[in-house]
């Protein structure tokens, strides 16, 4: 009997230094995968700030340029429509040739294409927001081309011309050595629609996009979800019929995004003409795919309430109705508004559906209402990624580390709701 | 909650019923993505100097544009579709079928489909018949029988190329752009081998499976739609050639070069003369129904047709389309304003 008892510790003692050798095995695989996990996010964001912090500056050159009231044909007393009308470009051609002096054509082509094309929108709004300016010289930021832009942030300090030509180069230095070349901080890339100028595009259009179509989102996911939530789980009669539309909801949660844009081409465009692009069709179809995500995560939360709250509330004699609205949602609705604001993510990431419904589109008016044509912050990405101009790269990186922000903002949100308002029984 | 619940109802009912009403007032344009740059230049600088809304122009493919566009007509069906190549005769079928009946077409330019590599190596000489000897899926064997591509180098194809495996990305089949290579390009090189030609004469269905018929076994890369990421693969490995159009190349000189084609090179003179062999003209069309009913669209084919936009030395010339001569211009702009129909 000892005998057997002691060959059975010693065998446990043999082991012993095997197991542990099996669980420290396992605690290092664990390590192992977690650092790689952070290793990938690192490397992406890396990547994608390192590509894209320059897009948030932009060149210009620092320009004293006279508004000529001659040269615009403008007076002070000009009204609106031919203050917006007058030849800025042609002003800044004429400042650019007298205070470089290109000679020949194709030099002067040369010179002007520094500039942005969108520049001569600056000099209008000035003179279109105060008049009193014309006749005077004013001190102006000059937005230059994407070209321009590249080379002072990658190519200047290698000493590379970039895709700018010898003169363009030495007119660059020159404009360098004077102290008027330089970056600032790009503004307009976050007041601008969509342009096929790198250095006049921003995302303004596709924000505002975004919020439009989320909008919609929220506006017919929020209540259909939770109601259908509310039904399910405390009103409906636990039989076969409630039984397949628990599992086809569970199995909607799963099914493709774009299956659900061919859906909403199918129905909502075909059958009902809602229009094309705009943020309303985005906005239904991106509610079908976020529904069955808030309405699982809703139904957790009226689960999660216990039973004795429900008993304690019949009990005292309210309706079931009354159970519902008065005690069961309120302390579901943390739950349930964490579920819908991790739907509402998915669907701010979601490209695929929307290719269905003509979202993919350049659209350079800022929306203003939901039927208006627009795009998403996603859909920009991808555009601007298919952009043969190389400024359009950064670009890119810059609306992703946006859409990246928003993101986080919006998971932030739904982990401090959650500790906020969560309760524990 | 039910005040949440009326509310939502009511926004719905409102905006369905206020945008079943609403007239559509910017001008609705679909179609390929090779011409898509450029139209959305025109449409940009359009809604900035008019008065008129910025038109939404979409990339949907050739194809895919034109389907839309045939599809009737009215304000949910788009007003204009670019395109990479002319429209077919069941489109126009398609079209008439539905109601689309006045189709006036609008030849913008060129472009020229480069077959590009880094620009750190030395410039490749290439003929057509090389490119389909490289990419074919069948070829020509010494007794003229055909068999499966046996060339894994370029070597092997011409003695005169570089000793490197063939690695060439392109186009997946659904872009015009692969169209226009396998026409162009790969039928170029094909119909040079006479026992091929004499096929075409015999039977036609097996003449085209085997000019148009691109390799599956590596040699050729579906890279998919993104230009950019084929020229960041040029750039990185100087054994691989790419396929994109002219535009891609203007853009980026600095990490690719075009390869020298049958001795010329794709440069914007060489394609606009018509010397480059692989190149094609780029349309839109528009529906006639539809000037005068939605805002602006005489303004923009004004605009789109005019010198200062596809002249030789216009703003689309700077964004790597290749421009008409200026009479067959002048001839597209006459056509245009007066709205002559197909």
């Amino acid at each position: 009997m000892t005998d057997q008892s002691l060959s059975t510790r010693v065998k446990v003692e043999r082991s012993m230094a095997r197991r542990r050798r099996a669980e420290t095995r396992f605690r290092l695989y664990g390590m192992a995968s977690i650092l790689f996990g952070l290793l990938c996010l690192v490397v992406l964001f890396g990547n994608i700030l390192s590509k894209g912090l320059s897009a948030f500056e932009q060149t210009v050159l620092t320009t004293d340029i006279y508004l000529d009231k001659d040269f615009l044909g403008l007076s002070r007393q000009s009204p609106e429509s031919e203050l917006l009308n007058g030849d800025y470009e042609g002003l800044i051609k004429e400042y650019l040739k007298e205070s470089m002096q290109p000679s020949g054509r194709s030099e002067r082509r040369d010179l002007y294409s520094m500039v942005s094309v969108g520049a001569h929108w600056q000099l209008q709004q000035l003179v279109v927001n105060n008049p009193n300016l014309l006749g005077d010289t004013v001190t102006v930021e000059l937005i230059m081309d994407d070209e321009i832009d590249q080379w002072l942030k990658h190519d200047h300090e290698k000493g590379r011309h970039g895709r700018l030509s010898e003169k363009q180069t030495e007119w660059a230095q020159q404009w360098l050595d004077e102290g008027r070349l330089k970056t600032r901080f790009n503004v307009s890339f976050f007041t601008n629609g969509d342009s096929r100028e790198p250095e006049l595009a921003g995302v303004h259009g596709a924000i505002m996009g975004t919020f439009l179509t989320l909008l919609v989102t929220f506006a017919l996911s929020f209540p259909i979800g939770v109601a259908a939530a509310i039904y399910l789980e405390e009103f409906a009669p636990k039989n076969r019929i409630t039984e397949i539309v628990e599992i086809n909801i569970n199995n909607l949660a799963a099914v493709p995004s774009i299956t659900f844009g061919l859906l909403g081409l199918a129905i909502f465009i075909n059958i009902f003409g809602v229009a094309r692009s705009t943020p309303l069709i985005g906005g239904l179809v991106l509610t079908l795919m976020t529904l069955p995500t808030i309405i699982i995560s809703g139904r957790a939360a009226i689960k999660a309430v216990p039973p004795s709250i429900r008993e304690a509330a019949l009990g005292l004699g309210a309706s079931r109705m009354q159970v519902v609205f008065h005690h069961v949602l309120p302390l579901a609705l943390p739950g349930m508004l964490t579920g819908t604001i991790i739907g509402m993510a998915q669907a701010l990431g979601e490209t695929a559906p929307l290719l269905m419904i003509g979202m993919i589109a350049f659209v350079v008016d800022v929306p203003g209402f939901i039927n208006d044509p627009a795009t998403v912050l996603p859909v920009q990405i991808f555009l601007w990624s298919d952009s043969p101009e190389q400024a359009f790269t950064e670009r890119t990186s810059g609306a992703i580390i946006v859409l990246l922000a928003f993101l986080v903002v919006m998971n932030t949100a739904a982990v401090m709701l959650r500790r906020r308002l969560e309760r524990r029984w | 909650m039910k005040h949440t619940l009326a509310a939502g109802a009511l926004l719905l009912a409102s905006v369905l019923s206020s945008t079943a009403m609403a007239e559509r007032n910017y001008i609705s344009i679909v179609g390929s993505s090779t011409v898509y740059p450029f139209s959305t230049v025109v449409a940009e600088r359009f809604g900035k100097s008019t008065g008129f809304r910025t038109p939404k122009v979409e990339s949907t493919g050739s194809g895919g544009g034109l389907k839309l566009f045939c599809s009737g007509v009215g304000d949910a069906t788009p007003d204009i579709t670019n395109a990479s190549r002319q429209i077919k005769k069941s489109e126009v079928e398609l079209c008439a079928k539905n109601g689309v009946k006045d189709i006036v077409e609008v030849t913008i330019g060129f472009d020229g489909i480069v077959f590009a590599h880094s620009a750190a190596v030395e410039n490749v000489q290439l003929s057509l018949k090389d490119i389909f000897l490289a990419l074919a899926k069948v070829v020509p064997g010494k007794d003229g029988a055909l068999i499966e591509n046996p060339y894994q180098t370029w070597k092997q194809v011409n003695p005169a190329l570089p000793n490197t495996p063939i690695k060439v990305l392109g186009p997946p089949p659904t872009s015009g752009t692969r169209d226009a290579f396998v026409e162009l390009a790969m039928e170029g090189g094909c119909s040079q081998f006479e026992s091929i030609e004499a096929l075409k004469k015999t039977d036609k269905d097996k003449y085209k499976a085997v000019c148009h018929g691109l390799r599956e076994d590596g040699g050729y890369v579906e890279a998919g739609e993104n230009d950019n990421l084929i020229v960041q693969k040029l750039a990185a490995s100087p054994d691989y050639f790419g396929i994109f159009g002219y535009s891609f190349l203007e853009e980026n000189q600095d990490k690719v070069q075009g390869a020298i084609i049958d001795g010329v090179k794709p440069t914007f003179d060489n394609i606009s003369d018509g010397k480059y062999p692989i190149s094609r003209s780029l349309f839109f069309y528009v529906k006639k129904a539809h000037v005068g009913v939605i805002p602006g669209i005489e303004e923009y084919l004004a605009e789109f047709v005019s010198k200062r936009a596809i002249g030789e030395d216009g703003y689309l010339a700077d964004k790597g389309m290749i421009p008409m001569a200026e009479s067959r211009r002048k001839q597209v702009e006459a056509d245009t304003k007066a709205l002559k129909t197909l």
